[in-house]
């Protein structure tokens, strides 16, 4: 055994899909539009403006909760988180501290592991940031200079403090969009376990349809805190925080990375630095990512321009049922219900959509005496697209696929006769213990018989008839 | 009482001059003097007021509504490009 | 013309015996004669006032007749006004234009008010003599050698000397009260949450209090009507309706409860303000009132739970300054800003939040409950409005804690929440002083039943200051 034990833990932010903000009414759909067409004095933090939180994504944020089986907080209330950062517009996040939507849930992975959820919270985005050299200071530089920076002098940006050649865009079109908060208790022991989790979660917010969860466009964002341990008992007194990952491949990569990385610096006596780092795609590992302005002391307090949320048993209760059946659930009734492999009945649930659509293909599918497997097995092999395809004429289609004819008794063993006869070598081979001759006697029959017909029934006269 | 007047300023991204941080601890610390008095108060199970409205789950219905144009909401930077805000570089080394 | 009332002027403006771009043209005639050497206004919005004049004088001609209709008023420079310069009194906006119209802005410019411009505050509002104002300090009209009071400095020196008919004002600590006492106007901070705070920068966001500025209590009551209610931008602006301000105004103070609490009636008091209050506190009695001593026990500890629950607020509320989407980077701070911004930093800080900003809002609740008690008793409570009378320019300033100990009878109004009117009571050495009148919450209409009893009766408001154009 390995003398560390991996101890990881992961915060993962979900973008939900409200049509509007978190605390104002901009639209939320930031994705490729023109930087800065989705700001209103609320999300871009003018003088003056204040916050009013969207129902729709407290609902959602409440939904997710229950999905993962939090208990929900009867009385809860947002807070500021206070730091400096260019995206960040207010100075401060609107966030949750101490009184999370949801607390104490779990995700059961396949091997009967329980991930504990610590907390799940609800606050909003920041802008968008993007890190250029100055074009004027960068000689040889590809870009065209003073057409690109026509308001910011070199003299005016040096004059701003600037050490060095780069700049920092901010678009704040995605500040204020609303985001869930989901945390883990370190309870990951490898990065298998973190990839399947993460898969289990992405498929829950796309089951409850409160988030696409694409990856690529940054509606899911995953931070893994990963340390070292030589006392299972005890939690290491250090842990790096790899920030903002946006594939499973890519955190995955980035754990075993810092794995291998930490365990070096322990072997040379070392403790690794608490700190937060980045992946770099190119260089595949992780980087340091030192912030000038290095301040972790976030000052919390409540809000004090969003009084209080609370939640009746009534409303709690109401928003549970909103919850779908979930993958998990679904697996399981499929497997038991209409007796699928636990294999195909994880393909058929893979998503909400296509669920419904096998299960109301078996429905039909009753009246033309078809199996659930046999749909099952149409959807699977045949890759059928649950969105263009009617459940009629996939019903259909089985069926025309499945119908088979009977052949006469009597007209069949006379076949089977001039079949044997006609091919004395095969019934030798077969009689000698070929059991494979068999099949090529039944294709025989077939071509015989000129129809299609139910195999089994010839293979059965044949057998019937060489055992005589 | 004393105030680290060089970390206090740091988190608050205030830049204060030695000069300034001199003055500025003398006269804080006399306010803390002052306000540290409270403790004089048994506050044992009171609850916390951090609010007085007594108002309780206000929330706007998930609607989409008008945004400021991009002009306007660029018009009071004193440095932009691309439509973009433009600050200096954040990072201290990549 | 300049030495009507709103509510004289309504009546002229109605019969037609004068228009508002008149009305208009009077008062920037004497902002330009007088502002200099006042320095209540930052910017004076010339062209726009007379668009806007034009535009009411229209709607007068139309048959329309509202409360505030044609009324040149002005804004402390704290309220947002869309495509109008707003600085909060700060180097950090000194350039910076509204890119839109807080909702108390709104709602007037709808019923049609004319705004002459915007006046001076100590910045960001911080403050009680507006000697922290980076434009300068306004001077008090009745002696330009003392301060106005703040931090809404500019608005009750520019109402006092009859530069606008009305102006706003924010009150946090006492910013409207104390300012309206040292210059001799009725100045009203509303209930916590009467007005919507959208659009108006904020200093401390549970405890700002959007208010005016006129020179009698009705036209108080007349503004209060436009810009009173629920606000769908203001998540803390409960939906109770709107009563009408001014229909129980004449009703006398016959049977009222007035209470007058001890705590305000201290060693720290100066006895030429308290011998004006308990004069007015007599004359209430003699009209039928009954007054009862009462106590509010924690009052001592208002200031301290004050300055921590305000300062760890504004903290986290100027964090927004930092110079990307607008005004100058955080360098252009002036002291007092920055005072606040440590301070606030440091009680929130971690190891220091349970011992400073915990125990504020535990002491904050105990606050709550001594006026819960009070007002058991009582239907009003009467407060002279600040401890000493205006003092000298410079008297203060390098002393913080001394400057933050004048607002001691007004913070505890802000911290829960109730309306507080301070109402022209007399003078002392030509110096005028205040009498505070606190209800329970959302009382605003009985608050000014018991002010205009006052002033109708004693028309203190009516000595308006001599002003010459000497600086």
């Amino acid at each position: 055994m390995n003398k560390y034990t991996p101890i990881i833990g992961l915060e993962v932010h979900v973008e939900l899909k409200t049509k509007s903000k978190m605390f104002c009414d901009c639209p939320a759909d930031y994705f490729g539009k023109e930087p800065n067409t989705h700001t209103c004095p609320v999300c871009l933090g003018l003088p003056g403006a204040l916050p009013v939180p969207n129902q729709q994504a407290i609902e959602w944020c409440v939904m997710i909760a229950q999905a993962l089986g939090c208990e929900i907080n009867r009385f809860s209330k947002f807070d500021r988180k206070n730091y400096f950062y260019p995206d960040l517009a207010k100075g401060y996040q609107i966030s949750q501290y101490d009184l999370p939507f949801g607390k104490k849930g779990e995700i059961k992975l396949k091997s009967g592991k329980t991930i504990g959820i610590t907390r799940v919270h609800m606050e909003e985005d920041t802008g968008k940031l993007t890190h250029v050299r100055h074009p004027e200071l960068v000689s040889g530089s590809q870009n065209a200079p003073s057409e690109m920076l026509k308001q910011v002098s070199v003299e005016d940006y040096l004059s701003r403090g600037a050490q060095h050649d780069k700049l920092t865009l901010v678009d704040f079109n995605r500040s204020g969009v609303p985001l869930v908060e989901i945390v883990t208790e370190p309870d990951f022991h490898n990065a298998k376990d973190v990839v399947e989790y993460l898969q289990s979660l992405r498929q829950i917010v796309r089951y409850l349809d409160v988030s696409n969860a694409d990856m690529e466009k940054g509606e899911m964002r995953l931070e893994p805190n990963i340390s070292l341990s030589t006392n299972p008992d005890k939690l290491p007194n250090y842990k790096v925080e790899v920030k903002n990952i946006n594939s499973f491949r890519f955190v995955e990569k980035a754990i075993n990375y810092e794995l291998k990385r930490q365990e070096e610096i322990l072997e040379n006596g070392q403790t690794p630095p608490q700190e937060t780092r980045g992946w770099s795609e190119s260089q595949n590992g992780t980087f340091s990512q030192r912030l000038k302005e290095e301040a972790n002391d976030y000052r919390y307090f409540p809000e004090p321009d969003i009084p209080p949320i609370t939640f009746t048993d009534e409303q709690i209760s109401t928003l549970k049922k909103r919850v779908p059946e979930l993958q998990v659930e679904k697996i399981a009734r499929f497997v038991k219900e209409f007796g699928l492999s636990e294999y195909d009945a994880e393909i058929v649930t893979r998503e909400i959509a296509l669920a419904d659509y096998f299960e109301l293909a078996v429905k039909k599918g009753e009246a033309e005496k078809l199996s659930a497997k046999q749909i099952a097995n149409a959807i699977i092999n045949q890759k059928i697209d649950h969105g263009t395809t009617k459940v009629e004429k996939l019903i259909a289609e089985i069926s025309s696929e499945a119908k088979v004819e009977s052949v006469d008794e009597k007209e069949l063993e006379k076949i089977v006769e001039r079949v044997l006869a006609d091919n004395p070598q095969a019934v030798a081979d077969y009689k000698s213990g070929k059991e494979s001759a068999i099949m090529f006697l039944v294709g025989q029959c077939m071509r015989a018989i000129g129809r299609k017909v139910d195999a089994q029934q010839i293979k059965e006269t044949l057998i019937n008839q060489l055992a005589k | 009482m004393k105030i680290n007047i060089a970390h206090v300023a740091k988190l608050a991204n205030l830049p204060i001059s030695p000069q300034e941080e001199q003055k500025f601890a003398s006269q804080l610390s006399n306010v803390l003097d002052y306000i540290a008095r409270l403790n004089e108060i048994d506050t044992t199970n009171v609850e916390e007021t951090s609010q007085i409205t007594g108002l309780e789950n206000i929330t706007r219905k998930d609607e989409a509504g008008k945004c400021l144009s991009q002009k306007e909401a660029l018009s009071q930077a004193k440095s932009t490009h691309n439509n973009l805000f433009a600050v200096k570089g954040v990072f201290a080394d990549e | 013309m300049n030495n009507l009332t709103v509510a004289q002027a309504r009546q002229k403006l109605d019969s037609k015996e004068i228009s508002s771009v008149e009305l208009t043209k009077s008062y920037l005639d004497k902002i330009k004669q007088h502002n200099d050497s006042l320095n209540a206004f930052l910017t004076v919005t010339e062209d726009l006032a007379f668009e806007e004049a034009k535009a009411a004088d229209k709607r007068i001609a139309e048959g329309e007749s509202t409360p505030m209709l044609g009324i040149p008023i002005a804004h402390k420079d704290l309220y947002l006004t869309k495509g109008v310069k707003t600085t909060a009194g700060s180097k950090v906006l000194e350039d910076y234009v509204a890119q839109y119209d807080g909702t108390a802005v709104e709602r007037l410019k709808q019923a049609g008010v004319v705004m002459l411009g915007k006046t001076n505050l100590d910045a960001w509002a911080h403050g009680s003599s507006g000697e922290n104002s980076d434009f300068g300090p306004t001077k008090n009209p009745y002696n330009k050698e003392y301060v106005p009071g703040g931090s809404s400095s500019g608005s009750p020196a520019a109402v006092a000397s009859e530069l606008v008919l009305a102006a706003s004002g924010t009150d946090t600590g006492g910013s409207i009260r104390l300012p309206a006492s040292f210059c001799n106007v009725v100045g009203l901070k509303p209930t916590y949450g009467r007005v919507s705070r959208y659009g108006v920068i904020s200093m401390a966001s549970s405890l700002d209090s959007i208010g005016h500025f006129t020179k009698t209590v009705e036209d108080n009551a007349m503004y209060l009507q436009i810009t009173a209610g629920h606000d769908p931008k203001d998540a803390t602006t409960p939906p109770i309706d709107v009563p009408d301000y001014t229909a129980n105004i004449t009703k006398g103070v016959k049977g009222l409860k007035i209470g007058v609490p001890q705590e305000y009636f201290i060693e720290g008091l100066d006895p030429k303000v308290k011998t004006i209050i308990e004069k007015g506190l007599k004359w209430y009695e003699s009209e039928g009132a009954e007054l009862i001593e009462i106590s509010l026990p924690h009052t001592p500890f208002a200031i301290e739970v004050y300055y921590i629950i305000q300062t760890a607020e504004v903290s986290s509320n100027l964090a927004r300054f930092d110079g990307i989407r607008f005004g100058n980077d955080r360098s252009a701070f002036g002291d007092e800003a920055k005072r606040r911004i440590m301070l606030g930093t440091y009680v929130l800080s971690a190891g220091y939040y349970d011992a400073f900003y915990k125990k504020a809002m535990q002491v904050r609740t105990l606050l709550k409950r001594d006026f819960e008690e009070a007002f058991k008793k009582v239907d009003v409570m009467i407060t002279p409005a600040s401890p000493t009378l205006p003092w000298k320019l410079g008297e203060k300033t390098n002393d913080p804690l001394a400057m933050y100990l004048s607002d001691i009878f007004t913070v505890h109004a802000n911290l829960v929440g109730v309306p507080g009117l301070s109402l022209p009571a007399g003078f002392v050495d030509d110096l005028p002083v205040g009498m505070q009148i606190l209800g329970p919450h959302f009382s605003e209409d009985k608050l000014y039943q018991v002010g205009y009893a006052y002033e109708q009766a004693n028309p203190v408001w009516q000595t308006r200051p001599e002003l010459n154009t000497k600086y």
